[in-house]
């Protein structure tokens, strides 16, 4: 039978075979991951379902990385509740301060996950190695306490959207645009209980940090996972990131789509989801003069290098609009350090940027900078649900890097290539 | 297992950070989290729940994270019973992994209005509507996840094997 993506990485996964859509499968897991928020209640599961080790000491990640450094004291507690059972456990892959960053972005940096890994997470983004050709999923915390316990997991076979972006987009679109254009086309339910399969010319060309935003993404679809075919491309990152083996993946000539979709990459504009839905976009052009209090360039979706290169582009030589405060988040540590080295954070300090520590911090309205009633963000995060980034009564305005350093400047939500 | 309580009516897309806001996620405490269930929605908005009330949510109930704490915080408000349009697919593995009774029904969501007295039988599938009268079958559950359901939850399955 001809697979699609998701179904050919299941298979290699499970002893079922992996037929039609809709069929339940188990699966081994390549690796499990949890974080400050979700692994506290993952450890309670884990004890009550009995289990005294993790399945493979190797193939588990905890990564403090939503509240911290630790907000306050109720979240230190969860911290120290995680690192302790860290080391009870003598889990491998534990992260916590100088070593953490947001933990999507951390661990294909540290090759921990790549193409035909089945990986699950206790967190919704976990779909993000997608981007590396990795059946990876957002699941809850009992869920990754029984895959922490026995190293497999079940699946339904989800039905598979394939999304073909051709041409070339225009220098000011980005990956993020194309995501958000696809969420805008299809809905916050549109991809429900399925896989986004991502082919076409404009994918083949992109880069692999490109690849990872929009995989990310695919949850604000309601997908399960958001697959990319592992290229040359991505086996060249993934053996630089020290991933053993990585493979090509492609999806088999003739496999069966429930829904095909074709964007057309060139001509389109930088895309902007308004409040209060990731699917509630338009292009920027559209949007007419809203100004903006705060702008966040970070996160799991685009706190990347190559994010903070392509906003320090923009921003050299101007400076922060004085009604706007510019909060630059560097995801990893090893990103933060890179861009000292080449110079990113001395562009952003002298804009008037302020450089926080690698955290997820304001995208879930966690800490250091939330919003009051009234006011409005653009950030380059993944939701924008009301209230999302604090007060009830304040807005989020999802964009690219290139355009929250050029809202950044002007104050209000712009088109890079206009300021 | 029938369950029977005023419903609460909820619109499309609720997402997990209107269930219960990142701030309160400092603690797994079904009681705490109960206390704050809906804040990002509207505040106070527990305040109308009285023990063994129904929610009746509309498309993708439950979009968004993948915080166990979300059916935690419905259970810990006294809602043991969600039935909805259709539901986010993270936000359904946890429903039944922590005991929360999900009912998908599609459009039939528009037979239910606010305030109605709904008794639901978790086992059949079948919701009446007390005040209208009417009766709404709901799709049936997975068969798989019916198993997990008939060994105690998630918990007992992995706990029959660790042991």
């Amino acid at each position: 039978m001809a697979k699609t993506l998701a179904q050919k990485i299941l298979q290699r996964h499970s002893l079922d075979e992996v037929k039609e859509a809709g069929r339940i499968v188990r699966c081994k897991t390549s690796m499990v991951l949890a974080n400050d928020i979700t692994a506290p209640l993952a450890i309670d599961s884990f004890r009550k379902m009995g289990a005294n080790k993790v399945f493979d000491r190797e193939k588990v990640a905890l990564v403090c990385d939503h509240f911290t450094p630790n907000k306050d004291i109720d979240s230190a507690e969860q911290v120290k509740k995680v690192r302790l059972f860290a080391r009870e456990m003598d889990v491998v892959h534990y992260y916590e301060g100088g070593n953490a960053g947001v933990e999507h972005a951390l661990l294909p940096e540290l090759g921990l996950v790549g193409p035909g890994d089945v990986v699950v997470g206790a967190d919704s983004h976990t779909c993000t190695y997608g981007g590396l050709g990795a059946f990876a999923t957002g699941m809850g915390s009992t869920d990754i306490a029984a895959a922490m316990a026995l190293g497999e997991t079940w699946f339904k076979v989800p039905e598979t959207i394939r999304v073909i972006f051709a041409g070339k987009p225009d220098k000011y679109v980005t990956s993020k645009d194309l995501i958000l254009h696809l969420i805008g086309l299809i809905g916050v339910d549109g991809a429900l209980y399925r896989a986004l399969e991502f082919a076409g010319t404009a994918i083949d060309k992109m880069e692999m940090e490109g690849r990872m935003t929009m995989a990310n993404m695919a949850i604000e679809a309601g997908a399960k996972v958001g697959l990319f075919s592992s290229d040359q491309k991505t086996v060249a990152y993934c053996r630089e990131k020290g991933f053993e083996n990585p493979g090509e993946i492609f999806p088999d000539e003739g496999a069966v789509y429930c829904r095909e979709i074709d964007i057309d990459a060139s001509g389109m504009s930088p895309q902007i989801a308004c409040p209060h839905l990731p699917d509630n976009v338009r292009a920027v052009d559209e949007l007419g003069s809203i100004r903006v209090d705060q702008v966040v360039l970070g996160s799991c979706t685009n706190g990347r290098i190559s994010d903070l290169r392509q906003a320090a582009e923009i921003i050299k030589g101007h400076k922060v609009n004085r009604n706007v405060r510019f909060i630059v988040l560097p995801a990893t540590p090893r990103i933060y350090e890179q861009a000292l080295e080449e110079g990113l954070i001395s562009v952003f300090i002298k804009a008037g940027a302020i450089i926080g520590p690698p955290t997820c911090g304001p995208c879930l309205g966690g800490h250091m900078g939330i919003l009051a009633s009234g006011e409005k963000c653009l950030a380059t995060t993944n939701r924008n649900f009301k209230g999302r980034m604090g007060s009830l009564e304040s807005e989020v305005y999802l964009g690219s890097p290139l355009v929250a350093a050029a809202t950044a400047v002007a104050g209000e939500i712009i088109h890079p290539g206009k300021l | 297992m029938k369950y029977t309580g005023k419903a609460h009516k909820v619109g499309d897309h609720i997402d997990t950070d209107a269930i219960i806001p990142a701030r309160f996620l400092v603690t797994s405490d079904p009681f705490e989290l109960g206390k704050n269930c809906f804040e990002g929605l509207e505040e106070g908005w527990v305040n109308r729940v009285s023990p063994g009330d129904i929610l009746a949510g509309g498309k993708n109930f439950g979009c968004g994270s993948s915080r166990e704490h979300a059916p935690i915080a419905i259970l810990g408000s006294g809602i043991p019973v969600v039935v909805a349009h259709s539901f986010a697919r993270i936000f359904y593995r946890n429903g039944f992994n922590m005991g929360l009774v999900l009912l998908e029904i599609g459009d039939d969501i528009e037979k239910i209005n606010n305030g109605d007295q709904l008794e639901v039988n978790a086992a059949s599938g079948e919701i009446k509507n007390l005040t209208s009268g009417g009766v709404i079958k709901s799709l049936p559950v997975p068969e798989f996840m019916a198993e997990i359901l008939a060994r105690g939850g998630l918990v007992n399955y992995v706990r029959e094997r660790v042991v």
